[in-house]
């Protein structure tokens, strides 16, 4: 197993909100595309995902529908909605201007203080 | 809107809850099966693929329940019915701790309820009728309502605050509708009475002011529902007929509704007649006489926006020109208002006076049950105290566990105070339905209404609120590394708790209510053993008021020879006489008597007053009042003889100043007729059992003629049989004449109507505050044993005896019992020096009532103690050693 980095707080939204965005997935679909755009750093407890899917579905930012899988198993499909895209791009937004802000800030030499 | 909007959300939440289970099964299956093919792929077996997929996966459960709490829905609803479901589940488990505070919170719910009700039917809601707000009754300064009928014409027209002035007054009269004529009660209303009040007829029509045309201008009568349905059957054609009033023919107009019971609380009439035939009614021609104040009551609505205060000042304007138009008659007339139904203050004060002192007792019961509960209750919770530690270390959030206790004290209190109201409702009912005196059309109309329901309700969920906050300290307090270490921890508080002292107050209130109760139980006995100063066993009395009947002076006298005559042939009569009236039947007249040589005959001057009994001969010897000295009435003591008297002992000693020499001296009456005393009788009873010794008189009915007539008939054969023969025979001699027949022991009745109500009131209480006591008593020692049975149990395995056990369990609760006893019966000692007024010769220095109280409080102490000693007593070391 590579480092695994732990999760901030309300961080696992935005990353399913993400992983959703690149095209419909299934539960399942969705822990493995995180898994992979995050460069296998990012690993989620299984179970923990649905919580997190079914709060998303009920504010009306993920649709959901059941379909079959590419080896023929029956499976949920989550696909993002209007709203779910507009909040993504906010939510990625406010997290870059975070993340920056917390980089420069990690980067400054005592000279700056 | 909004809140109904989320409630049905909500609720049809908690319907979907399924079908979103079903929905979160299959995907979460359907995760399963879509990693388990990929670690199938890697190349372990399908069984095992599926094994790791479910562990990779996490509790299932905890997962679901998290997705439930993400979507919010139905949470509180469904929390809070698995709370009831597991509160009932644990009440189930302990069923004695669930009866114990179901009962005590049904009795002290039950018994506020009950008071709450007459309350509210006797004082918030009073006669029922429609603006029942703006309805008035006009009250002479002094309290009484009477007025003279001329009187009540000027106010009916020179007013300008009511609506339109209705007067009635009560009276009996002989109706005979064809068969059995009886006796009636009766309201005489003024033409306008029924229209003035907003009544409608329920059959046929009601009297209106038109009807009226000078006296006995009305030949009509209305009959009351209860009337109309126990005499006719609900028969539809009556309407029309005619009947005989006192023997004249009067059409009955129509039936009143069956909510209507008059206007007079407790008194509802059986017919109603016009005001106007008042002279064919009553036999005296009253209506255009100033000086006589015979009509009942005046009445109305308040015309829309004339305050109470400008129709006083309205009447008292009337007042002053009746003072100066009649001053003979109406010097110092003075008007008020009052609420009808309860007479004005007359009555009112003093009902509303021993409803708010019954109220007050009902809230003691209250607080002395939600004392009781709190320690129930907290007893429970040491009990529990384990319990709580496990859940609240496994996770459990204290708001979790506090709102379950909550509800565990809701359900309680649901339970009980539904519980106590049915009983309330039931025993409500038969108040409504009962007549305490058979012969006065006296009746209690309290019917529940939503007010009562409401308000009991809500009595029982505030009291299981403060109840169920009891044991919440306590469970906020809980460490439960430390419970569960060293198991329940010996807190060595304050040495006096506020429970403590709510359970001395508690059975120092209980303490008085024994108290009570027991002397009331005591004056009832000693109330039936007095001495009457006549026998009712075995004796029958007949009322006849022969005016009913078209008999007055002399026919009247002559009627009563005859019917004395009559009786005498009775098989089985021994002695029969007459009176105009007869001891203890609730209507006293009293004579002041002066002395022989006084001149100046006023009041102030009389030498005693007596009450007064005119009587034909024979009277005493049937009645059964011993003569002590002298000679009974003969036939000769008539109108043309010298006038005399018998006397009773008090009333000799009083005026002559000695019984022996009473015989053969004179007296006078206030119209300065002389009256020879020719004979003294034993003492007795008046007017009702608690009263002083009075004096009485009695004086031959043959000079003082009175068509009112008892006839007292002295047997040795049944009552029941006996009624039935007298009335035979007393028919014979005139179907028409209305009778009111009973032995004279049930017609006692009404005169032990108050001693025996005091004693079932305070009986009941009495017994609800020994059930309170033993409640609170047992919780506190249950309490007591629970928390320190570790203790116990370390000292009997130390050897300890029984004796020094039981002591160190139970030596607070029983230091307690014996405190709030001692408290409890000083106080009695104290409060029921009340009774004594109602209560013949109640006395709470009776050494039987002493030791009474002390025996019921000692005994009540080892009931409530015996299951917690016993369990004290039981504690086994080893396995409570073992256990922790």
């Amino acid at each position: 197993m590579p480092d695994q980095a732990q999760l901030l707080p309300g961080t696992l939204d935005l990353l399913i909100l993400k992983a959703v965005s690149l095209g419909p997935l299934h539960g399942y679909g969705v822990l493995l595309r995180i898994a992979q755009i995050s460069g296998e750093t990012l690993l989620i407890e299984q179970g923990a995902l649905y919580p997190a899917l079914f709060r998303l579905f009920r504010q009306g930012l993920l649709k959901a529908t059941w379909g079959t899988s590419e080896n023929n198993r029956r499976a949920k499909y989550y696909e993002l909605t209007a709203a779910g895209r507009k909040r993504l791009r906010e939510e990625t937004e406010g997290w870059n201007r975070l993340a920056g802000a917390i980089a420069s800030a990690l980067a400054a030499q005592p000279e700056e203080a | 809107m909004k809140l109904l909007d989320s409630l049905r959300v909500r609720i049809a939440g908690l319907f979907r809850r399924s079908e979103l289970n079903t929905d979160m099964d299959e995907e979460v299956a359907s995760h399963i099966q879509l990693r388990a093919d990929d670690l199938e792929r890697s190349g372990v077996s399908r069984a095992e693929a599926a094994r790791q997929a479910r562990i990779e996966f996490g509790g299932q459960e905890r997962y679901k329940e998290e997705i439930h709490k993400a979507l919010g829905g139905g949470t509180f609803l469904e929390t809070f019915l698995s709370d009831v479901r597991f509160s009932i589940r644990l009440l189930r488990k302990s069923p004695g701790f669930a009866v114990v505070a179901i009962a005590t919170l049904a009795l002290a719910i039950g018994a506020n309820a009950l008071v709450f009700a007459v309350l509210n039917a006797l004082i918030l809601r009073p006669l029922n009728l429609p603006n029942e707000k703006s309805l008035y009754a006009i009250e002479n300064r002094g309290g009484s309502g009477y007025q003279s009928y001329p009187d009540y014409e000027d106010l009916r027209d020179r007013n300008h605050s009511f609506q339109s002035l209705a007067a009635y007054s009560i009276t009996q009269a002989g109706l005979d509708t064809g068969k059995d004529p009886a006796p009636v009660w009766v309201y005489e209303t003024s033409g306008n009475y029924f229209d003035a009040l907003g009544i409608q007829p329920f059959l046929g029509r009601l009297l209106h002011a038109s009807d009226e045309h000078g006296p006995n201008s009305a030949p009509y009568i209305v009959l009351s529902y209860g009337y109309w349905h126990n005499h006719f059957q609900d028969d539809s054609s009556v309407v029309g007929r005619t009947v005989q009033l006192n023997k004249h023919p009067f059409t009955i107009l129509g039936v009143t509704p069956p909510r209507f019971h008059g206007t007079l609380l407790f008194f509802s009439p059986e017919i109603y007649v016009p005001i106007v035939d008042h002279q064919q009614l009553a036999g005296a021609e009253e209506l255009s006489q100033r000086h006589r104040r015979w009509v009942f009551e005046l009445l109305g609505h308040l015309k829309p926006g004339v305050t109470r205060d400008q129709a006083i000042a309205d009447l008292n304007s009337i007042a002053s020109y009746l003072e100066k138009a009649y001053p003979q008659d109406d010097g110092d007339t003075d008007f008020t208002l009052a609420r009808p139904g309860l007479y004005g203050n007359f009555l009112g004060r003093p009902i509303e006076a021993f409803l708010a002192g019954l109220m007050l007792l009902a809230a003691l019961i209250l607080l002395a049950a939600c004392a009781n509960l709190g320690t129930l209750f907290a007893a429970r919770a040491a009990d529990r105290a384990r319990e709580i530690s496990v859940r609240i270390a496994l996770g459990s959030s204290r708001n979790r566990i506090i709102r379950q206790l909550l509800t565990e004290a809701t359900l309680i209190s649901l339970a009980g105070g539904t519980a106590g109201l049915l009983g309330s409702i039931a025993l409500l009912r038969r108040l409504s339905v009962w007549q305490p005196f058979p012969r006065f059309p006296i009746h209690v109309p309290v019917t529940p209404d939503a007010t009562v329901y409401v308000v009991a309700l809500l009595l029982a969920l505030v009291s299981g609120i403060l109840f169920g906050i009891v044991p919440v300290r306590q469970v906020l307090r809980t460490n439960p590394h430390e419970v569960i270490k060293s198991g329940s921890t010996v807190t060595v508080g304050r040495r006096i708790t506020a429970r403590d002292i709510l359970l001395a107050v508690q059975i120092a209130i209980c303490a008085v209510l024994v108290t009570s109760s027991l002397v009331a139980v005591r004056g009832l006995a000693h109330s039936l053993r007095s001495n009457f100063g006549f026998d009712p066993e075995n004796a029958v009395l007949v009322e006849a008021e022969l005016s009913m009947a078209g008999y007055n002076g002399p026919d009247a006298a002559a009627m009563q020879k005859r019917m004395l005559d009559n009786l005498a042939g009775v098989p089985g009569v021994q002695s029969a006489g007459f009176a105009s009236n007869t001891p203890l039947n609730m209507d006293g007249t009293i004579m002041a008597v002066f002395p022989d040589q006084e001149t100046d005959l006023r009041a102030s001057n009389a030498a005693a007053k007596g009450y007064l009994y005119n009587i034909s001969p024979g009277y005493l010897q049937a009645a059964g009042t011993t003569l002590l000295v002298g000679r009974d009435f003969s036939w000769h003591d008539d109108a043309k003889a010298p006038r005399v008297a018998i006397v009773n002992q008090e009333f000799a000693r009083r005026v002559f100043g000695s019984v022996t020499d009473a015989p053969g001296r004179y007296f006078k009456l206030q119209d300065g007729t002389r009256i020879q005393v020719v004979g003294v009788v034993e003492n007795g009873k008046y007017l009702n059992l608690a009263e002083d010794q009075k004096s009485a008189l009695f004086l031959s009915i043959l000079q003082e003629p009175t068509s009112q007539t008892w006839l007292v008939v002295r047997s040795n054969s049944d009552p029941q049989q006996l009624v039935a023969a007298i009335r035979d025979k007393l028919h014979s001699l005139d179907a028409g004449l209305p009778l009111y027949i009973e032995p004279w022991t049930s017609a006692l009745q009404g005169v032990l109507f108050p001693s025996r109500m005091a004693t079932l009131s305070l009986g009941v209480l009495g017994v609800m505050g020994a059930m309170l006591s033993i409640t609170g008593i047992f919780g506190l020692a249950a309490y007591s044993v629970s928390k320190r049975l570790r203790e116990l149990g370390i000292r009997i395995a130390l050897g300890a005896r029984p004796q020094e056990v039981v002591r160190a369990a139970l030596a607070r609760p029983f230091k307690l019992l014996v405190f709030g006893s001692v408290a409890g019966l000083i106080l009695g000692l104290l409060a029921t020096r009340v009774l004594a007024a109602i209560v013949y010769q109640a006395t709470p220095r009776d050494p039987v009532v002493m030791a009474g109280v002390v025996l019921a409080m000692a005994l009540l102490g080892l009931v409530a103690t015996w299951i917690p000693a016993h369990r004290a007593l039981r504690v086994d070391p080893l396995i409570l050693l073992r256990d922790e």
